[in-house]
């Protein structure tokens, strides 16, 4: 394993997090109820936080006096590694719900492996993270049960998300060459991943998922995005970018 | 945090002071009752220059009171006479709400917030209210005013509280 490979690995998961969480930080103050409301922004801050972590370390191998915020608010749209999935836009509640169960899911499983990694730094951020990926996947999974095994419209609605989003989920599962070269089990991932969420699927009586009949679309993590993350960074990067290090 | 040598007057002092600091969200608890200093190490006393390290740890990854609790610790020492004041942060192990102290629960109950309870590892109905005691109570919401809470309600006095959640 060479230092680049980590950086890029520890960059990956930094973006994906970061990305995920620009995008539910646009329902804050807009959330279908109060305590709902409250609740996704909560998951944004910690996976604002998680993000923190990894940025840190990622700059801290870098070196050069290279800072988290240079990573976040310095890297163009070719430079982000974060997944598709995660720049995928909000669209209903169904959407955003099902979006942050998909990579909750997945951080899951990403992160249980990272505890045996031999980088102990790695390692800690993912035991920490852990504890709050966990409840996040506690929560939106009673969120998919509810829309799922509600009504004739929620139903529908969660149907939608999942055409929507089913494509950008076999990319998690494929190895970018820094997580082989971590060696980051991708197939063990994905088996536990999808035995999850049958699981969860079954319960919210949506057919059973199945990854092998979807085209499925790939290139986020080595820097090939949908148009969708171009305007996005522009939103996340602009006061950095209009006026370079200021602080407030 | 490790135990203070009984003739290390100089160390007990600063976490006398450390215990006067407070969480900005919480402000009942000092950053000693929430558990999260780590260390404090005194690498040169007062008289000679005083050169001190206070290893801290974040409760959530996004705790945004982190930067509050670093800047003040610093003044804090600094104030004290401190030439040089290091704030360390570290990850490993990860904070629980075992780390809390019992005399830090009991002040979260006295300023209306359920303290964490091993019997809601997930929050739930059934909480003791901080209010009236009773266990007659509704989770609202698994997510508070903090990342580190929950809020419910008691089906008895009728106030929403909070709940410190299990982490
Ligand atoms: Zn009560």
């Amino acid at each position: 394993m060479t230092n680049a490979s980590l950086i890029d690995f520890t960059l990956y998961v930094a973006d994906s997090t970061l990305v995920l969480a620009q995008r539910n930080g646009d329902w804050c103050g807009h959330g279908p109820v109060l305590e709902q409301d409250i609740a996704i922004t909560n998951v944004t801050l910690d996976l604002i936080g998680q993000s923190r972590s990894f940025y840190q370390y990622a700059a801290q191998l870098i070196g050069n006096d290279c800072t988290e915020d240079q990573l976040a608010y310095w890297r163009n749209e070719r430079e982000f590694k974060n997944a598709l999935l995660c720049e995928r836009p909000n669209g209903d509640w169904a959407q955003t719900i099902l979006r942050q169960t998909f990579f909750s899911f997945y951080q899951r499983e990403l992160f249980m492996q990272l505890l045996q990694a031999a980088d102990t730094t790695l390692s800690a951020i993912a035991e920490k993270s852990l504890k709050e990926v966990r409840y996040h996947c506690r929560w939106s999974s009673e969120w998919v049960c509810r829309l799922g095994d509600g009504t004739e419209e929620s139903h529908r609605r969660l149907q939608v998300a999942v055409e929507n989003l089913w494509p950008y989920t076999g990319e998690l599962f494929i190895a970018a060459p820094y997580e082989t070269a971590l060696q980051i089990d991708t197939d063990t991932i994905k088996r536990n991943w999808l035995e999850a969420l049958s699981t969860l699927f079954a319960a919210a009586t949506l057919p059973a998922p199945s990854l092998t009949d979807t085209f499925m679309q790939t290139g986020g993590k080595t820097g090939q995005h949908t148009e969708a993350l171009g305007y996005l960074l522009a939103e996340l990067q602009y006061v950095q970018r209009s006026f370079p290090g200021c602080e407030w | 945090m490790k135990a203070v040598a009984a003739d290390n007057t100089e160390l007990q002092d600063c976490y006398d002071l450390l215990a006067t600091i407070h969480d900005p969200e919480i402000p009942v608890l000092s950053i000693l009752d929430l558990g999260i200093v780590r260390d404090v190490e005194l690498l040169r006393p007062l008289q000679d220059e005083g050169h001190i390290r206070v290893t801290i740890t974040a409760t959530y990854t996004g705790c945004p009171a982190m930067d509050t609790i670093a800047l003040l610790i610093k003044m804090a020492l600094l104030t004290k006479g401190y030439k040089k004041v290091e704030i360390a942060t570290t990850i490993a192990p990860a904070w629980t709400t075992d780390w809390m102290s019992a005399a830090g629960k009991e002040k979260l109950k006295t300023y209306g917030i359920a303290p964490p309870d091993k019997r809601f590892e997930i929050p739930a109905d059934g909480i003791v209210c901080p209010q009236c005691g009773s266990s007659h109570t509704r989770l609202l919401s698994e997510f508070g005013s903090t990342a580190c809470k929950s809020l419910l309600q008691c089906n008895d006095c009728a106030e929403p509280f909070d709940y410190f959640k299990c982490h």
